[in-house]
């Protein structure tokens, strides 16, 4: 009902409603405490305004009152943190199988490369009804991914991936916004979101001519930059096998476990000595400056579809399930 | 301060005791070294309002036509800046605190005059490295300093920048010393610390955050400029380092500095609260002990600033709880100044105006912290000109609104003289509709998506931005008012007696302008504070 309203945001994600209500909710919460308080002040300051004949009564205070409104507004401020959260987690804990968009922000651009391979520039296509999560990172400064019409927001840091969800819910253009301040033109960084019903989708995908998914771009350079002489997949090689890899924790030497997420990969592409996995020799070479943010990307892709063709009850597959849960976003 | 209209046979005050430059830029009196504060903030005030002018023009279209996007962008970096580390943060504590503090606790200066006085140049200093900023061609870092923006990526004059803001935090941190020391040595005896008055505790509760916030502050934007000099590393990844560390130590104080930022104004409005009340302040210990919570919790929510920079959900859920604590205080308070006025006996004076103003300003911008501080909905509304509202209603609605209050409230005391009270009564209103037109459509608009810091904008956008702007010109004309009736008053205003008001506090015992050393004699203090039972009403029609 509200997004008939004048000045009210368009709501096209599944988050939007969520934080419309919660948003709603304190507006009435607040407005209504505003306009008690407001009315008390008032109220006050006429009756017992100053004049001859009135005389202030003095009254010390009252502990029961002071309880009274500590405690009272801390459980009402406990709801709203809850609630809060509750959105919050929602929107940080990408769900299984979201279709993945690989962004690169920079100085003052967006540019998306889709799992198929297509490539935009400060326009985004996306199906409606189908979970998308971007996973991004900046060339340059800090900048900030914000669709108002999802009501997500997310920095996209230099030299790490942070991700968004979303799920669009109503076909249309909307807005997107760099949040983050970013130099001259910070206020030029904007882009549309394009959300299509899947048939028009489809035909957008197919539209564009064949292109290589970015997968395969990624296996194509993992051969090119040599990587595969030494992540072979029959155990033999001098680096780590790198199929099933991904989403699995990761002993290293040091004896940490890491979650093998889209940023451990990222770092140990361009900095392979900070972490070497358990029984290996710190022989890799840094890529730091040699691939690009989108090869990066690409290889990322790739490793990550290297799948195990028998997915088999191994003994660390209950390790596996609960890592899961960090988001990819976390900061090490 | 012109000192020829001073009558002859004026009594002798801090005003009239020496004449001359030299006996003004060597004073070690607190009440002079106030005034040296009070010219010197007014001055970057004003050239801070003058930012906020253009800025609002500009944004008066969706198109970036007025200014280019570089000079916007040093337009919104200086207004931050200038506003609030050479207005917003020494306005209470470094003119009113100065000034109030000694005579408030009975005490002839503060612990150590001489530092008083040479925080007051290190402040000028800070000054002189933030106008050859300006002058040079300004900064464009955004009053944040964000990395690796400001070190790697802008050609500005960010050293410089950085350097003034450096600098400037040391008068900080030494007039924060200087407080604590005096409030904890100097009460006259019986002044206990029950007895204090609010206005005193804030300040202490500010001197903390200062001396245990503005060293932070201090090492980030050092590190700055040493990452921009030499390449360190710090917060480069490409050379290993972290662009969310700087952002760490950076709200690490800049968060407190909020606090920094209406503290002092929750003091000046509960001393005015009560006198206009004639009453005492309801929950008197429940007001001081808030105001301290309110300090030390105040360092533990900084990383709200940053639920969407990338920070694990885990952290984002320690710092929303963290961030609803340290509004149960600030409810408190608001809770309390309303308490105080029931059976009161309310006169609506211009500070009282002031202080109506700033209860429901504050409240406004403390509720909607509560939006902000709410996960889900921050990660919409962040970055957007809902936050651009919700912090001017509590810095500019809140302690411009307290510091202008305390300004009228103790004129009589600074200055001897009355200000014209139908003057200072338009005024007061002129600011309230004016700021309340200029910042209740960015509300809206942050809603709406517009995002902060935005040169130009889409059309949707228009109307409330053109709202907000004649709002702005406004609270333009609101604040010069006051600048020319005190000016003025200073010659022809009413001469002012020892208590206009009928006010409680020591302050008001002492003769108006106090003398050099405040008090002839040390007074013995046998009373509460607050002790308006014992106190005469000033009728209306004498005030």
């Amino acid at each position: 009902m509200f997004e008939h309203f004048p000045f009210w945001p368009a709501r096209a994600s599944t988050s939007a409603g969520q934080v419309d209500a919660l948003f709603i909710f304190l507006l009435l919460l607040c407005g209504l405490v505003c306009l008690a308080i407001f009315a008390l002040i008032i109220v006050f300051a006429l009756r017992y305004r100053r004049r001859a004949g009135h005389q202030a009564e003095h009254i010390e205070g009252s502990n029961a009152l002071e309880l009274t409104w500590t405690v009272v507004p801390g459980c009402i401020f406990l709801c709203i943190f809850v609630w809060g959260a509750y959105i919050y987690f929602q929107e940080r804990t990408p769900p299984e199988g979201a279709a993945d968009v690989y962004t690169v922000a920079k100085q003052w651009m967006w540019k998306f490369q889709h799992e198929e391979g297509q490539r935009e520039i400060n326009e985004l296509h996306v199906p409606v009804g189908r979970d998308v999560r971007m996973i991004m990172t900046s060339q340059d400064a800090i900048h900030s991914f914000f669709v108002p019409a999802f009501r997500i927001k997310q920095d996209v840091l230099p030299g790490r991936y942070t991700t968004a969800w979303f799920h669009a819910t109503k076909p249309g253009t909307y807005h997107l916004f760099c949040a983050e301040y970013c130099g001259t033109m910070h206020s030029g960084m904007i882009g549309d979101i394009v959300v299509m019903e899947p048939a028009q989708y489809q035909a957008w995908l197919s539209g564009g001519g064949s292109t290589l998914p970015l997968a395969a771009t990624g296996e194509k350079l993992f051969s090119e930059l040599g990587c595969s002489t030494c992540h072979r997949s029959d155990m033999q090689g001098r680096g780590p096998n790198l199929v099933g890899l991904f989403g699995k924790p990761v002993l290293l030497e040091d004896g940490r476990t890491m979650i093998a997420d889209e940023n451990y990969l990222r770092e140990c592409i361009q900095n392979p000595t900070l972490r070497i996995p358990k029984g290996y020799k710190p022989i890799m070479p840094t890529f730091q400056g040699l691939v690009s943010d989108e090869q990066l990307n690409a290889l990322v892709a790739y490793i990550k579809s290297l799948k195990q063709s028998q997915p088999k009850q191994a003994a660390g597959s209950s390790v596996a399930a609960a890592s899961q849960q960090p988001p990819a976003t976390q900061v090490h | 301060m012109t000192t020829a209209a001073v009558p002859m046979r004026e009594r002798e005050n801090y005003l009239n005791q020496e004449y001359g430059i030299k006996s003004w830029l060597l004073t070690t009196d607190h009440k002079r070294i106030a005034l040296l504060y009070l010219l010197s903030i007014t001055f970057f005030f004003f050239i801070g309002g003058f930012f906020a002018l253009l800025i609002r023009l500009e944004l008066l279209t969706p198109a970036g036509d007025l200014v280019q996007a570089d000079t916007y962008n040093k337009l919104f970096t200086m207004h931050g800046q200038v506003m609030v580390f050479f207005f917003l943060i020494p306005a209470v504590p470094a003119v009113l605190g100065n000034f109030l503090i000694p005579i408030m606790i009975g005490a002839k200066d503060l612990a150590f005059p001489r530092v008083n006085l040479l925080s007051w140049y290190i402040f000028i200093l800070g000054s002189a490295l933030m106008l050859y900023t300006i002058l040079n061609g300004g900064v464009d870092t955004g009053w944040t300093f964000y990395t690796p923006l400001s070190t790697e990526f802008l050609t500005t004059n960010v050293v410089a920048a950085a350097m003034a803001i450096f600098v400037v935090g040391f008068s900080s941190i030494l007039t924060g010393l200087n407080f604590i020391v005096t409030i904890h040595r100097l009460r006259a005896p019986g002044m206990t610390w029950s007895r204090l008055p609010l206005f005193v505790w804030a300040n202490y509760a500010t001197s903390i955050i200062f001396v245990l916030g503005t060293p932070v502050l201090a090492i980030s934007l050092a590190l700055v400029g040493l990452e921009r000099m030499f390449h360190l590393g710090i917060f480069d990844p490409r050379l290993g380092g972290d662009p969310l560390l700087f952002q760490h130590l950076f709200w690490f104080y800049s968060h407190p500095a909020v606090y920094v930022m209406i503290l002092p104004g929750m003091g000046v409005v509960s001393e005015i609260v009560a006198c206009f009340s004639h009453k005492r302040l309801f929950g008197y210990r429940f007001m001081a002990l808030a105001l301290i919570a309110i300090a030390v919790l105040g360092f533990l929510v900084w990383a709200h600033h940053m639920f969407v920079a990338g920070i694990s959900l885990y952290a984002a859920l320690i710092f929303s709880f963290f961030s609803y604590m340290v509004a149960i205080p600030s409810a408190i308070k608001v809770f309390n100044w309303t308490a105080t006025l029931y059976k009161g006996s309310i006169s609506y004076t211009t500070p009282m105006l002031y202080a109506f103003g700033f209860i429901g300003l504050f409240t406004m911008g403390g509720m909607t912290g509560l939006f902000v501080a709410a996960l889900g909905v921050d990660v919409h509304v962040t970055d957007t000109y809902f936050i651009i509202a919700h912090f001017h209603y509590i810095m500019v609605g809140g302690m411009v609104m307290a510091y202008l209050g305390g300004m009228h409230f103790w004129w009589p005391k600074i200055s001897g003289r009355m200000y014209p009270e139908g003057w200072g009564k338009l005024a007061a209103l002129l600011i309230f509709i004016g700021f309340n037109l200029t910042f209740f459509p960015q509300f809206i608009l942050g809603y709406m998506g517009m995002p902060r810091r935005y040169w130009q904008y889409s059309p949707e956008f228009q109307v409330l931005n053109v709202l907000s702007t004649a709002g702005a010109s406004i609270l333009a004309v609101g604040y010069l008012l006051p600048m020319v009736y005190f000016l003025w008053s200073m010659r022809y205003g009413k001469i002012a007696d020892d208590n206009p008001w009928g006010a409680a506090g020591l302050e008001w015992m002492t003769t108006s302008p106090p003398t050099t050393s405040n008090f002839d004699e040390i007074p013995t203090v046998t009373w509460e504070a607050y002790n308006y039972d014992q106190l005469t009403e000033v009728p209306v029609e004498r005030q």
